[in-house]
């Protein structure tokens, strides 16, 4: 999952996971910036690295959540391959390990990716996917194509070893259809505009694009035909006076014109959500999905209202989302 | 009883204060961090003071607006301004470029930049945008040239990065780790070697399997021709926070409505306190405040019964919606300044549609600007 800064991308990956996860299943969100923005959204003691329950879906289902961190990442490999002990938190104390991941961006990437993979592809012992499925929460859209692209991470990397061998995996899932890439979006020109910018970025790469979420969608209260005009400037005030006064609100002046500058505003805020809209359609034949404006803003209760909604739109039916709303 | 409303921010008098020489705006990405600076700007200089802006990565109708679609890494004058405006885009690579070769002869300088490292660090290295916004920041105060800058900070994870971003590079430029790492042995690191016993050498040996001995080779060369330069960027990176840290600058931290940006923001301001630096105040961008005195349910419950006047109702709704926002912003902005309550505020209500040219940057600039009297009469409360 990515998308504009801004635009909800992690609280759209969380309420993903949910939608996943409903009817039973497992699925399992990923953070990776260092944020700890899932620990703030389920309201619950900053993540450690370390996979742990922290929702439980409609149906029985169950999210589990990580923040994989790249030195944590590092040591894992070096206590797997060079069982390096005690050491290890020595070295991250003098900035040893930060140092190495920071020499190679790439390298930090991969460690990332590297651990992602690695719970997709984790089975329990009857062979089955420990996850239904991983959602990530990934950096937003200027930073993500440089990320998911481990095969140029790979140049900064020596030609063998065991992280080249996991950074050759994760390329083959990220390119696979296990993979789909998600973009979450506003109705504004500016998040529009880079949503499409990344999918063209994406495909030129090479990754599978999935569906372009339409973040906090809002109610549409004018009727269509008086939308243009009053985006204009053009409101009839003397019809709304009229039309206020047959509910029995004889209202001042001052308040007629106020709701007469609120009109217009709410007017120029719909033309232009129906324009970006226009240009999401007209650039890229995505599916799409939507998701409403919480007035109240996102708490946990609210995670399972929009989880719901994805789920209403088809989310978690594959042969449904394959074709999306 | 509702928490005594912040202080306002008075913002035409800190452009206008002669004392004022930097604005830095910052805060979380998306916020509208370069449309605050581009507005602070034109206002200030319009208002008669002789202005650069420096800005990061403006979207490109707003660059195209500050006429920086045709300039580079240098202040180019803003023609359509109705005072002294100059404009320029932060280029963190040239600016890099150029700090080697202020630093070192020609012949090292040439080196230092063929280095595929160098390649690395100055262009993907993470806080090198903002060392350089710093660098860029420290060079336009030194001119002597400007009555005011302002500066928009890069689109970091955090608001925190500008901040901290020089000092990590400090460290990663220092030559201390990559000397360990590519020869631990030699490296005078007898004692460190001692205290993490053979756990280093098999780090530095696994790191060099990972990252192959050729990288290790250009960081360890790239270092070493840095090494003479260093102390002169580190006495840069000094200075320039020491301006930061001066009487005339002035930093606005720049919020939305929303609980992320404002949480941010508030760490942004703790930290600036710890730090000792100046702070001017929030800007909380794009605020829907309510323009007509009627409650939500009153509005609802008119609208209910208004079948035969299908627009009267629309806008009763509509109304309703955005007194349930107002609502909603003022209890966010209400947390901050509970938390916070000596920090001046701006809020400045959305503009509806996009700001592509000067005259939306002026309007933003005004709605800045006006929100002095907000203090007086504080968001209605249309319950």
């Amino acid at each position: 999952m990515s998308g504009k800064g801004g635009t909800g991308k992690t609280t759209v990956a969380a309420a993903l996971a949910l939608a996943l996860a409903s009817d039973g299943r497992r699925t399992l969100l990923v953070e990776v910036e260092g944020r700890q923005g899932i620990a703030q959204l389920f309201d619950t003691a900053p993540l450690p690295y370390e996979e742990r329950r922290i929702a439980i879906a409609p149906g029985g289902g169950e999210v589990r959540a990580l923040a994989v961190d790249a030195e944590a990442a590092l040591l894992e490999y070096f206590e797997l391959f060079y069982r390096l002990g005690m050491a290890g938190r020595t070295l991250r104390r003098m900035g040893a390990v930060e140092f190495a991941t920071t020499l190679a961006p790439g390298l930090r990437d991969v460690l990332l990716t590297g651990k992602v993979k690695e719970c997709v592809n984790r089975r329990d012992a009857g062979g089955r996917p420990v996850y239904d499925a991983v959602v990530l929460d990934a950096p937003p859209t200027g930073r993500v194509v440089s990320f998911l692209d481990v095969t140029k991470a790979m140049a900064d990397l020596a030609r063998t070893g065991p992280i080249h061998s996991q950074a050759a995996g994760v390329v083959q899932v990220l390119h696979s259809p296990l993979t789909a890439v998600h973009l979450v979006t506003l109705l504004e020109d500016l998040p529009v505009t880079e949503t499409l910018e990344t999918v063209d970025e994406l495909t030129a790469a090479g990754f599978p694009v999935g569906t372009v979420i339409v973040n906090r969608v809002r109610q549409q209260w004018l009727p269509d035909r008086s939308v243009a005009a009053a985006a204009g400037g053009r409101v009839d005030s003397g019809r709304i006076r009229s039309g206020l006064a047959s509910a029995g609100l004889d209202l001042p002046a001052g308040v007629i014109d106020g709701l007469v500058a609120e009109t217009v505003e709410h007017a120029v805020r719909v033309h232009g959500e129906a324009a970006a809209l226009a240009r999401l359609e007209e650039a890229a034949a995505l599916p799409r999905l939507e998701l409403p404006q919480l007035v109240e803003g996102v708490d946990l209760g609210s995670l399972y209202e929009l989880a719901e909604a994805l789920v209403e739109q088809g989310v978690g039916e594959p042969a449904v989302s394959e074709v999306g709303s | 009883m509702s928490p005594r409303p912040a202080p306002a921010l008075d913002v035409d008098t800190l452009l206008d204060d002669p004392d004022t020489r930097i604005v830095v705006c910052c805060g979380a990405g998306g916020v509208g961090k370069t449309t605050t600076s581009a507005a602070l700007a034109i206002r200030a200089a319009e208002r008669g003071r002789r202005t650069v802006v420096l800005t990061i990565d403006p979207a490109r109708r707003l660059a195209q607006a500050l006429g920086l679609d045709a300039l580079g890494n240098e202040p180019g004058r803003v023609a359509a301004a109705r005072g002294d405006l100059h404009a320029m885009m932060l280029d963190m690579r040239r600016t890099f470029d150029e700090m080697v070769h202020t630093h070192a002869e020609p012949e090292r300088a040439e080196a230092i930049i063929a280095n595929p490292f160098y390649q690395t660090i100055s262009s993907s290295f993470s806080g090198t945008q903002e060392y350089m916004a710093m660098e860029k920041l420290g060079q336009l105060a030194a001119t002597g040239e400007w009555d005011l800058i302002v500066v928009d900070t890069p689109p970091s994870r955090s608001a925190l990065d500008f901040l901290d971003a020089p000092q990590r590079m400090s460290t990663f430029l220092d030559g201390r780790m990559i000397r360990l790492l590519s020869a631990p042995a030699r490296a005078g690191g007898r004692g460190l070697r001692k205290l993490v016993g053979a756990g280093f050498s098999l780090f530095a040996k696994g790191v060099s399997t990972i990252l192959g001995g050729q990288m290790l080779a250009d960081a360890s060369a790239f270092v070493q021709a840095f090494d003479t330069m260093f102390g002169g960027f580190r006495e840069r990176a000094t200075a320039t926070y020491a301006l930061l840290r001066s009487p005339g600058t002035a930093f606005l931290v720049v919020a939305a409505p929303e609980p992320d940006a404002l949480r941010e923001a508030a760490y942004f301001v703790d930290r600036l306190a710890s730090d000792e630096m100046p702070l001017a105040g929030l800007v909380l961008n794009r605020t829907h405040p309510v323009l007509a005195d009627l409650s939500a349910t009153q509005a609802r419950a008119a609208a209910e019964g208004l079948r035969s006047a299908p627009l009267a109702a629309a806008v009763l709704r509509l109304h309703a919606d955005r007194v349930d926002l107002a609502d909603r912003e003022q209890r966010l902005l209400s947390r901050f300044t509970g938390a916070h309550p000596g920090v001046a505020v701006a809020r400045v209500p959305a503009i509806a549609g996009d700001i592509a040219d000067l005259d939306g940057l002026r309007e933003v600039g005004e709605r800045l600007a006006a929100s002095t009297d907000s203090a007086a009469q504080p968001l209605r409360s249309a319950r």
